[in-house]
């Protein structure tokens, strides 16, 4: 889950002890007007969770409460990379002399975080390890030895930080600290800057939590950026089932994320275009009636091939949760099974009994049997004819 | 020990619940060796046959065992998982899904200085059809294990069943079913399993199923590069949207890294012969690119 700079800001690096600059979060134009009685000359700040913010005119300077009024009411109204802008904070202006890079993030092809380091802030990070890799410092963390002040000096050593050593050393370790309390998979601060006047201060900051970890994070969970999801997306959410609503026309019901994804890419193989991705793998796999619902709430599902392969799942339970939904639902498409593995004698009964169908051998035939009804647009009368070719 | 052998003794963390219950029955049936479970709450009964303890460790005093399987709810993990390695586990097999990042990496620090094997997390298992399975796995189906030469590698249960049940109708018995978990750090790799179904003898042939996402294909196909066993790909998540989590957390593509293109060129490149679909494996594996299949030895590559 995703957090937006003035949470990650106000609840956790401040509380970490890490310098962000004087900020007011305000909602409308009125409350930044007012916000700048309190701050002065200050950054009127776009509040979406994406770091396209500045490029596309979601940062603005603000020098008179008329300004910031203005910035304000310009910035509210406009839509960032998907994110309708909710909210705003100003922040008092910073005289920058120079803008570095800090993150904690998990590198998980050594499996342990690992602290990064640049000097050249304010670019992304891709870019310095392309173009100044000497700039760019990594260090991955040994569980036993941690990181303390002295690894977050040998790790800045040689780098030339005006002087700065000290107050990056001392934000390093303190970010570590708190990246593994709030289990985060990623806290990037760019830029971290270093002002005019000395001081080292977090301008701005990316933060990923582990989403597996949201039983134990529940008060920052809390607080949470909303996902941009469709209004089917959010409902699936609501009832613990993953789908992604795709804009192709042949619905996919399948059991765990491989056999989904391998159904998506057979009926591309085969010259269609799957509708969804939907996961009801795991213990979901129980929820195949809701599941089934929200494949034909999709507006544009023409067919639908239901992909069973059980292992952990039982493929009998899955298939009685279909008939049942199909049963009640009747919609007015056609639908081809292929259904193999535990459970398997059971959930072809269901299905033969249930609907008439007779499944698929191959996952293949279902799958193209369904691309050719949803080109076809062919009715649910036809498809027993249709399936009874290649049956079992 | 990666691949499954009739010859271990197996530790069910979690045996008595629902779950834990019926697939250590469905392992029991298939023939390994289940030798002890865990629940601190039931330690001193016998379920299912076999003792119950409060802990791994007291399993290990009284009941030794060489492999643990959990099922083990993700906030309670890594507690189970420690316990298991302390105990002193040869192999820990976590089915355990959605286990929180920090804790996955304190089993996998705990496991390297313990020198323990983990496969997983979020794995389905492995199986030896003819010997047994640890898992949750369909090990006990003949229409889809039966004892053979060929080898199969995969994140995902449920494809993997798919995969082994379309090589079993082709007339390919597997030599081993390796699931290594849908995680993205898991602690066995897809290199690694590689490397294990090509030491074993009874290996002829290996099948690698990969998904979008990662970099353990690619890894992998460094090493198929260097094997004389023919090795056939499928990698799943070819049609599916970049930028977005597909199931498996280990499923996401971001820019070029892990893309489906970067690891069907990585593969092919190191001569393993890539599937457009699951059915066209076992056409590949009759007639692979790779000499030796072709040879007259490949009619002993059957059930």
């Amino acid at each position: 889950m995703n957090f937006l700079e003035h949470v990650a800001k106000a609840r956790v690096l401040a509380p970490a002890g890490i310098p962000v600059p004087r900020a007011v979060h305000c909602g409308t134009p009125e409350e930044a007007q007012a916000a700048f009685a309190e701050l002065g000359p200050c950054m009127v700040k776009a509040q979406v969770p994406t770091g396209k913010r500045g490029k596309a005119g979601g940062i603005k300077p603000a020098n008179t409460a008329e300004e910031a009024r203005a910035r304000a009411a310009d910035i509210l109204g406009m839509q960032i990379d998907g994110h309708p802008v909710g909210s705003v904070l100003l922040e008092e202006q910073a005289r920058i002399a120079r803008e570095f890079y800090a993150a904690i993030l998990i590198d998980t092809v050594g499996r342990r975080p690992l602290v990064l380091f640049s000097t050249e802030g304010g670019m992304d990070i891709e870019e310095v390890a392309a173009t100044r890799p000497d700039a760019l410092r990594r260090h991955r963390v040994d569980l036993d030895s941690g990181f303390d002040a002295a690894a977050a000096r040998a790790m800045l050593s040689g780098l030339d930080l005006s002087g700065a050593e000290e107050q990056v050393a001392g934000i390093l370790v303190a970010l570590y600290a708190t990246s593994g309390r709030i289990d985060a998979e990623l806290i990037e601060i760019n830029p971290l800057a270093l002002l005019a006047d000395g001081r080292v201060v977090a301008l701005d900051c990316k933060l990923t939590l582990d989403d597996s970890a949201a039983f134990r994070q529940t008060d920052l969970a809390g607080s949470a950026a909303e996902e941009p999801m469709t209004d089917l997306e959010r409902e699936g959410a609501a009832n613990g089932l993953k789908f992604i609503q795709l804009d192709g026309d042949v619905g996919v019901l399948a059991n765990g994320a491989g056999l989904t994804m391998t159904t998506m890419d057979v009926i591309s193989h085969c010259g269609g275009r799957p509708a969804n991705f939907l996961e009801i793998g795991g213990e979901a796999y129980t929820k195949s009636e809701a599941a089934l619902k929200l494949v034909l709430s999709n507006p544009g599902v023409k067919s639908l091939v239901v992909n069973f392969c059980g292992a952990f799942a039982r493929t009998d339970v899955m298939a009685e949760g279909v008939v049942t939904a199909w049963k009640r639902l009747a919609p007015d498409i056609p639908v081809f099974f292929s259904i193999h593995g535990t459970g398997e004698d059971e959930a072809v009964r269901l299905v033969r009994e249930g609907l008439g169908q007779e499944p698929f051998d191959l996952m293949e035939d279902a799958v193209q049997a369904a691309v050719d009804a949803a080109h076809s647009g062919a009715h649910p009368a036809a498809q027993s004819q249709a399936s009874g070719g290649a049956a079992r | 020990m990666i691949i499954y052998r009739q010859s271990a003794r197996v530790l069910v963390q979690g045996i008595t619940g629902k779950q834990g219950t019926f697939w250590t029955q469905k392992m029991m049936e298939c023939g390994t060796r289940v030798v002890a479970g865990v629940n601190p709450k039931r330690a001193g009964e016998q379920h299912l046959g076999v003792p119950v303890y409060a802990t791994a460790k007291a399993a290990m005093a009284e009941s030794p065992f060489d492999v643990a399987v959990m099922f083990i709810p993700p906030a309670m993990a890594r507690e189970a998982a420690l316990d298991a390695i302390e105990a002193g586990a040869r192999t820990v097999v976590i089915l355990t899904e959605h286990i929180p990042a920090r804790d996955v990496i304190a089993i996998h620090h705990a496991a390297a200085r313990h020198r323990t094997r983990v496969i997983g997390p979020n794995t389905a298992g492995i199986v030896t059809p003819g010997e047994g399975f640890v898992g949750i796995m369909p090990g006990h189906n003949p229409n889809i294990f039966q004892p053979g030469e060929v080898g199969v590698i995969s994140r995902s249960g449920s494809l993997g069943t798919l995969i082994c049940l379309n090589l079993t109708r082709a007339g390919f018995g597997q030599s081993a079913f390796l699931g290594i978990g849908g995680d993205p750090m898991i602690g066995t790799t897809t290199r690694d399993a590689l490397q294990a179904l090509d030491e074993d003898p009874r290996t002829r042939a290996v099948v690698l199923v990969g998904e979008i996402g990662g970099a353990m294909e690619e890894a992998a196909a460094e090493y198929a590069a260097g094997m004389a066993k023919p090795v056939v790909s499928f990698i799943a998540g070819r049609a599916s949207p970049p930028g977005k989590k597909m199931g498996h957390a280990g499923a996401i593509v971001s820019g070029t890294l892990g893309s489906y293109d970067g690891k069907r060129r990585a593969l092919e490149a190191a001569g393993v012969a890539v599937a457009d679909t699951p059915a066209e494996i076992p056409g590949l594996l009759g007639a692979g690119p790779r000499d030796r299949l072709r040879q007259p030895a490949a009619h002993a590559l059957s059930v």
